[in-house]
């Protein structure tokens, strides 16, 4: 019925009629002027039929209505629609009516009954929604008096129960506006809060938000409660960005700004609320206001300063001042910071309007949470605006002295993030470096992680740098392998700014031999590591070098090559032939490593076309290569060890078909039986390392991964057939491999059209013999799929990185047994860096073996992994060793695990369960979870002693 | 109208000897009772003497509100109490009771005992003082009679400083005391609900100041201090005992410590000692990082910094001294201070305000010829340093506080006249309220507009509630009957409970309205006749013939007579009351008349 009426009303909308035009029309126009109504009132009396009356409404719709004869036209338009027979018209004249009462100046009080009147007799559900809708307008214009919505939300709560879907919509729409954003004027603050969370609520759930609660919103920003600013704020902060281009007034003034600067503007203010709650989240909101103009931005790090009425300069500008002139800050002149100009007593504006000083109160405020809140803000705004960075720059600077340490710490990593963006001046680094001397390890690691990312002015930046450096290294000497990648780092970052160091740093003179330093210094490594990565892209530089200089070279390129870089040396033969290949331009050896790795795999793929041994050799060198591929290109070593473990079990699985077995007797071949067991028990292991041990993987690449498993499943199951163990346990076994196969079709059914040809397709095809028949047909059935299938191509995401780890500490070279009683503990500390891990702290673990054989596995604290930058992870924590009392030393081995459960952390299973499956997990695969050692294992000496008595 | 007074006694447009006094609601309440550091003479005092000429003070103040233990605070606090007599209570926070007795003492020791001045308070009479101190927490309202009420806000500062809202029924002042609006490393920041007072008394040391951010300013100090150190100089660092001292310590001590500096860092007086034990004590009066760290270690156990013995001044090499007086006027710091001054190497750093006439403003203001008592002149040499380190608020610090607070009207004391003036000018284009400045001895008189509370009846409640129509929106005035009964208090009732409670007889007010005209029918018929039309014509009311020949609309009675000689003149009666609402007559009149007329006879 609905739909009917619907066409009906679209096809009259759209009939196209011929309009009589109107004779002189600027005469009647005159004459018309003073009684729209009435002529309305004769327009509508002549139309003749529905389509007619229609017409007339339409072009009296284009037309402005006076706000005098507003009412009349009204009541015209009223008394037509009583007597009205047709949808359509009534539909027009109640949206006509929507429209009067938005007229300017008009207050639609006096219509409001007469709206309401017409509700009761309408039948058309269409035209009982264009009513409502023409009530919400009606109501949106009478905002002050409550009898009349009561009333509306009377009327609204009465037609909920229509058929129609519109009018409960627009009943809906009604009830909200009128009954939600009154209550943000209600008396109690409780209310007030709700009304602007329920709000919230409702813009969370996809309702539109109108934008004439902003006006209200900013209202309560200024309430005497703090929940109910705190709401107002996210309120505030939800409108400017739905509205940010629309345009407000300035209040006071004739101006007119974007919503979203006014929006920025004033949620600045409240960076200086008298509640601390208020102000994080105040603080918090300025950062995710990406589209604030830049010069409202700048203004938030502005806060004029004045003495005695005299503009002075910032510290900060006083700093960059002296630097511009070339003169560093000696903070002896006297008054240095006397104020310059004369102010104009009316320009100074003590009440910062709008954003004035908005960071620099809050990265000033006494709640460290507010500081945090700041410093991120900051740190968001900035990565967004280059010109904005520059600036805050200053003030993270000024945060490393900041006296709580999350502060200083969260500050360093923003500046951090922000690195790309400038340049540290003199001064800044100065300031930074001073944070070296930290007492708290994070503090420093974050900082040489800063450094690494830094870009510095000048040499004697680089100077300084070191030489704070080599402090740090001095007064902590554990910091030694992040101090040397720093300098790592700040010498390939900095050549030409070394250059001119290197005499001095390597204290070399024009006459005299100088003495050798001592090659096990860790500073002296330092200031290598420092020169070698810059003569990387400075070739003159080895010129410099002395002669024990090129030795120290070849040795710490052995011995620490992930810090020293190849050097082409003058006089030198490339020692290696690996060298060339890296030296070369980076990128395009990456490009020509990946168009090998691709040409590999497609050769792979015509392995169909070849006899068996061929393909078991051409497998064989491909693995190779790729093994060695992943050596020499450290950006596909991922890619590549994904591959040749991929191919490894391809070929295992080959290998294991591949034996004349199946053509004989079960019991004459027993020993080729036992390695195809095993075979199939190493190509499951190798696709669970393969499914979690690499990040970055497609659910292309899962399902087949999972189909390899599958295939390894169906051999063991052809293989327990054979081994004749009763039929009873090979039904179970039979019924749990065809859930599996019904799983993975689940899982990956949109990856199936993929899979064509391979063993799963040909499996899929059988699946209703297969189910039907007997175990023994069906393992037949399965070893010939089996046999026929081919190999399952592997197309390659972007991106592909193997999860490692290694352990730095302990680092195993240590011959002092940890002693300690037994039956007591020894807590050894152990410093890992992870890489590619998701989530390491529900997924790694520390097993510790005993030479008994027995083995713990220990599950770090979630505190104990810090993140100092992306898709790494540092685990920082105390394992804890006991054992009865040995008669001698004796070392344990500790290694780190990556723990998996398929059915939790598997993305294939989330991939598949999203598309609305009722979460059943299959019981086959909710039950596999173990681990994969994804560390070297690092052995440590221990000794418990027997407890003296 | 009701008013609310205020006269500064002192820092009235004036730095130094703090006294204001308020009389709000009937009630006298004295706020400070400071000290000047720039006289020696009877104008370092307040002048209690406007107060009461002769006799004690007791009689004429309710009580003495101290914001702060400073000296241009409460140094006057003992020549009050015990001297010109006053016996009621004197109202400070925990710390500054522990604190004032200390610097009390301290300043009397200087007065006496070093310059020899007789006619000062005792130290008995300090102890006397301390006596009838009552002491104040945080947001706690303390009752001190049963209409004056206080309570107390953190006002930064130094330690236990508090700013005061004093309220006598809907009418409060609030007065501030000093107090700092940026947190610094041992203090929080200032904050005060949206208390809305009458007055808002404000200090405005800073009016005409914005200063760079504290981390610039710390830096700063800082790199002063270390090159100075570096260069093998000494310096010196004024302060005040208390309060910029701790901050400034706290500030040394954790720089030391990172930089591994090993120069000696002195504190004078034995003073500090006692002092720095309360600032160990009131730890919840301190900052966030204080109040989080104190578990593991009490940021006020110094250990870089020792006590100063006056034999170290000569010491060779370089040296950090915190000496008292902040001002260089007098004490250590003014010995130490001649001692080094020909040294160009040696630095003096200046970390607060300095009053007129004190050595420190001299200094600052770059003059390097000092005329010394006994006719000596000193030649300054060494470095002369400004760091605002004061914790006083900046003209943006007290805007803020203003629209925190939202009062009625400003007024400023405890600043430069001058300066007030340009404050004043930009709060009251800001914020739009009334600010003063009244100098010392001036009055400022502001009238209030208090709310008196009544009492309504919930009868006459239930029975406004049960004619219906909206439920009562508070933000919007409805007009009721009652009558409105002041005895010990004031109370709305009914009317009936009115007249009852008063024993009077309810009178009714009738108006009514004949008139004539002819109608040939009998009365009975006419009455009918007007019934019946009546009942046609306004539907909607209750409408009643009854048998004693009215015809009742509502409460509207009408009646119809014949005059004896002509009984066709009708002589038509209206009668009604006078909550007749006025439309019903004037319907019922011509509608009546009209027909009655136009009827056929």
């Amino acid at each position: 019925m609905a739909a009917h009426l619907k066409k009906r009303v679209y096809e009259e909308f759209s009939k196209v009629v011929q309009i009589p035009h109107e004779e002189a029309p600027s005469k009647k126009l005159r004459l018309s002027k003073p009684s729209k109504s009435a002529a309305l009132h004769v327009d509508l009396c002549k139309a003749s039929n529905s389509t007619d009356a229609l017409q007339y409404l339409l072009q009296f719709a284009r037309k402005p209505v006076e706000v005098e004869s507003v009412e009349g036209v009204v009541r015209i338009l009223l008394e037509h629609y009583y007597k009205e027979t047709d949808n359509s018209v009534r539909l027009k004249i109640a949206s006509l009516l929507g429209l009067l009462s938005k007229t300017q100046g008009f207050t639609p009080d006096c219509i409001v009954d007469d709206a309401i009147n017409t509700l009761s007799n309408e039948k058309s559900h269409q035209v009982l929604a264009q009513l409502l809708d023409t009530l919400l307008v009606i109501g949106s214009q009478l905002p002050d008096t409550p009898t009349i919505r009561l009333r509306l939300i009377h009327v609204a709560c009465k037609h909920l129960s229509d058929t129609y879907f519109g009018v409960r919509n627009k009943c809906l729409q009604l009830i909200y506006r009128s009954i939600i954003s009154d209550y943000f004027g209600d008396q109690d603050p409780r209310v007030r809060t709700a009304a602007l969370k329920a709000m919230l609520q409702l813009h969370e759930r996809g309702m539109k938000i109108h934008q004439v609660i902003y006006e209200q919103a900013c209202r309560l920003l200024s309430d005497d409660y703090e929940q109910v600013r705190s709401a107002a704020v996210q309120m505030v902060w939800v409108l400017s960005l739905l509205y940010p281009e629309s345009i407000v007034p300035i209040p006071s003034s004739n101006e007119e700004i974007r919503l979203v600067d006014d929006a920025f503007g004033k949620i600045s203010h409240m960076v200086s609320d008298g509640s601390w709650m208020v102000r994080v989240q105040a603080a918090k909101t300025l950062g995710s206001m990406l589209q604030v103009s830049p010069h409202f931005l700048v203004q938030t790090l502005d806060k004029k300063l004045m003495s005695d009425l005299r503009r002075k300069r910032t510290a900060h500008e006083r700093a960059k001042e002296l630097f511009t002139s070339g003169e560093f800050s000696s903070g002896r002149k006297w008054a240095d910071d006397a104020p310059k100009e004369k102010l104009d007593r009316n320009t100074v504006n003590l009440i910062a309007s709008g954003a004035c000083g908005a960071f620099v109160h809050g990265l000033e405020d006494e709640m460290f949470e507010v500081r945090i809140a700041a410093v991120e803000a900051l740190c968001q705004l900035a990565r967004s605006s280059p010109s904005f960075a520059e600036k805050c720059l200053d003030f993270l600077v000024d945060m490393f002295n900041d006296e709580i340490e999350e502060v200083r710490l969260q500050s360093i990593h923003v500046l951090r993030e922000i690195s790309t963006h400038i340049t540290l001046r003199e001064d800044q680094l100065d300031t930074v470096l001073a944070v070296l001397e930290d007492s708290s390890r994070d503090i420093r690691e974050a900082l040489h992680e800063l450094l690494c990312y830094t870009n510095v002015s000048t040499k004697e930046c680089i100077q300084l740098a070191l030489l704070e450096l080599l402090k740090n290294l001095n007064k902590y000497p554990t910091d030694r392998n992040s101090v040397w990648k720093c300098l790592k780092f700040l010498g390939s970052r900095h050549p030409t700014l070394v250059l001119p160091l290197v005499p001095e740093l390597l204290s070399t003179h024009p006459y005299f031999d100088t003495p050798e330093p001592d090659m096990d210094d860790p500073a002296y490594i330092a200031v290598l590591v420092l020169v070698f990565n810059a003569a990387k892209s400075c070739p003159t530089m080895p010129a410099l070098f002395s002669d024990h200089t090129f030795r120290h070279y070849a040795y710490l390129r052995d011995s620490l090559s992930h810090l020293v870089p190849p050097l082409r040396l003058p006089g030198r033969k490339q020692v290696f032939g690996l060298d060339s290949v890296d030296s070369g331009s980076g990128s395009a050896s990456v490009e020509s490593a990946q168009l090998f790795l691709q040409q590999s795999l497609h050769r792979v793929s015509t392995i169909q076309n070849l006899e068996a041994p061929e393909a078991r050799e051409l497998l064989n060198f491909t693995i190779r290569d790729l093994q060695r591929l992943g050596e020499l290109q450290t950006e596909l070593a991922g890619a590549a060890d994904f591959c040749a473990t991929f191919l490894r079990c391809q070929l295992l699985l080959m290998k294991a078909l591949q034996e004349k077995l199946w053509n004989v007797a079960v019991p004459l071949c027993l020993k080729q039986n036992v390695t195809a067991t095993a075979a199939a028990q190493q190509i499951l292991e190798e696709t669970y390392k393969l499914e979690f041990l690499y990040s970055g993987l497609e659910s292309r690449q899962v399902a087949t991964i999972h189909h390899v498993r599958l295939q390894a499943k169906a051999l063991q199951l052809i293989l327990y057939a054979r081994s004749r163990q009763g039929l009873d346990p090979l039904i179970s076994c039979c019924e749990k491999f065809l859930q599996d196969v019904e799983s993975f079709q689940r899982l990956f059914l949109s990856e199936l059209p993929h899979l064509q040809d391979s063993f799963m397709d040909r499996v899929c095809e059988l699946l209703p013999r297969l189910t039907s028949c007997k175990p023994v047909e069906m393992v037949k059935i399965l070893q010939s799929t089996l046999r026929q299938s081919g190999l399952l191509q592997l197309s390659l995401p972007e991106q592909i990185h193997r999860a490692t780890a290694t352990i730095i500490e302990p680092t195993g070279e240590s011959d002092n047994p940890l002693r300690f009683t037994s039956g007591l503990v020894v807590a050894l500390d152990i410093d890992a860096t992870l890489e590619h891990v998701n989530d390491p702290q529900n997924t790694v673990k520390v097993q510790v073996l005993y030479p008994d054989g027995q083995s713990h596995v220990i599950h770090p604290k979630p505190g104990d992994f810090r993140k100092p930058g992306p898709h790494r992870h540092r685990l920082i924590t105390q394992v804890y060793l006991s054992h009865t009392a040995w008669t001698e030393p004796s070392q344990v081995e500790v290694r780190l695990l990556l723990a998996y459960s398929s059915s939790s952390s598997s993305s294939s299973s989330r991939l598949g369960w999203s598309d609305g499956a009722d979460g059943v997990i299959p019981p086959s695969e909710a039950t596999v979870e173990g681990t994969i050692p994804f560390s070297k294992p690092v052995k440590v000496y221990i000794m418990p002693k027997p407890a003296r008595r | 109208m009701p008013e609310i007074k205020v006269t500064p006694l002192g820092a009235g447009q004036d730095v130094g000897r703090s006294c204001i006094l308020v009389s709000i609601g009937g009630k006298n309440i004295m706020l400070d009772c400071g000290m000047h550091m720039g006289y020696n003479d009877d104008r370092r005092f307040p002048d209690f003497s406007y107060i009461t000429q002769n006799g004690r003070l007791t009689d004429f103040l309710d009580c003495v509100i101290i914001s702060h233990f400073h000296l241009d605070h409460c140094g006057a606090l003992p020549y009050m109490s015990e001297m010109v007599g006053y016996d009621g209570p004197i109202y400070m926070t925990h710390p500054t009771k522990a604190i004032c007795p200390i610097l009390l003492e301290d300043f009397r020791k200087i007065t006496v005992d070093k310059k020899g001045e007789t006619n000062f308070f005792t130290s008995q009479m300090i102890k006397d003082c301390m006596k009838k101190v009552v002491p104040l927490n945080l947001h706690q309202t303390v009752q001190v009679d049963d209409e004056l009420e206080l309570k107390a806000y953190y006002a930064g500062h130094v330690l236990g400083a508090a700013m005061v809202l004093i309220k006598v029924g809907s009418e409060s002042v609030v007065y501030t005391g000093d107090y700092n609006m940026t947190p610094d490393r041992h203090l929080g920041a200032a904050w005060i609900d949206k208390c809305r007072p009458d007055i808002l008394i404000s200090e405005s040391t800073y009016a005409t100041t914005i200063r760079d951010s504290k981390r610039c300013r710390e830096r700063d100090f800082l790199k002063k201090v270390h090159e100075s150190i570096e260069r093998g100089g000494k310096v010196l660092i004024p302060v005040f005992a208390l309060g910029r001292a701790q901050e400034l310590c706290i500030l040394l001590e954790t720089f030391w410590e990172r930089m591994n500096l090993k120069a000696p860092i002195y504190f004078s007086t034995g003073l500090t000692e006692k002092a720095n034990h309360y600032y160990k004590l009131f730890i919840t009066w301190t900052n966030q990082k204080i109040r989080k760290t104190f578990v593991q270690r009490n940021m006020f156990e110094f250990k870089h910094i020792k006590a100063f013995d006056r034999s170290y001044a000569d010491n060779p090499g370089p040296m950090v001294v915190f000496a008292t007086p902040g001002m260089l006027h007098a004490g250590q710091s003014l010995q130490i201070f001649k001692k080094w001054a020909g040294n160009e190497k040696n630095m003096v750093i200046m970390p607060g305000y300095c009053v007129q006439g004190t050595i420190g403003h001299k200094i600052l203001n770059g003059q390097r010829k000092l005329e010394m008592e006994g006719r000596s002149t000193l030649d300054v040499k060494l470095q002369v340093e400004y760091m605002s380190f004061s914790a006083h608020a900046d003209a943006k610090g007290i805007m803020q506080l203003i629209r925190m607070a939202e009062p009625r009207n400003m007024l400023l004391v405890h600043g430069e006249a001058l300066k007030m003036e340009f404050l004043k000018g930009k709060i009251e284009q800001e914020f739009n309220i009334d600010c003063y400045m009244p100098a010392n001895g001036e009055t400022i008189t502001v009238s209030t507009n208090p709310s008196v509370p009544v009492d309504i009846s919930l009868n006459l409640l239930k029975r406004e509630m049960a004619l219906g129509g909206p439920l009562p929106d508070p933000k919007k005035p409805r007009t009721m009957h009652g009558t409105l009964i002041m005895k010990e208090n004031v109370s709305l009732v009914s009317s009936e409970q009115a007249l009852k409670e008063l024993g009077l007889n309810e009178h009714q007010l009738r108006f009514t309205c004949r008139v004539q005209l002819q109608d040939p029918h009998s009365d009975l018929d006419t009455l009918h006749r007007i019934y019946t039309h009546l009942k046609s014509l306004l539907k909607g009311y209750t409408i009643q013939h009854v048998p004693d020949g009215t015809v009742m609309v509502e409460s509207i009675v009408i009646k119809v007579s014949s005059s004896a000689e002509d009984p066709n003149n009708k002589v038509l009666l209206l009668s009604w009351s006078y909550q007749v609402e006025y439309s019903i007559i004037t319907t019922i009149i011509p509608a009546m008349l009209n027909y009655l007329m136009s009827s056929p006879t």
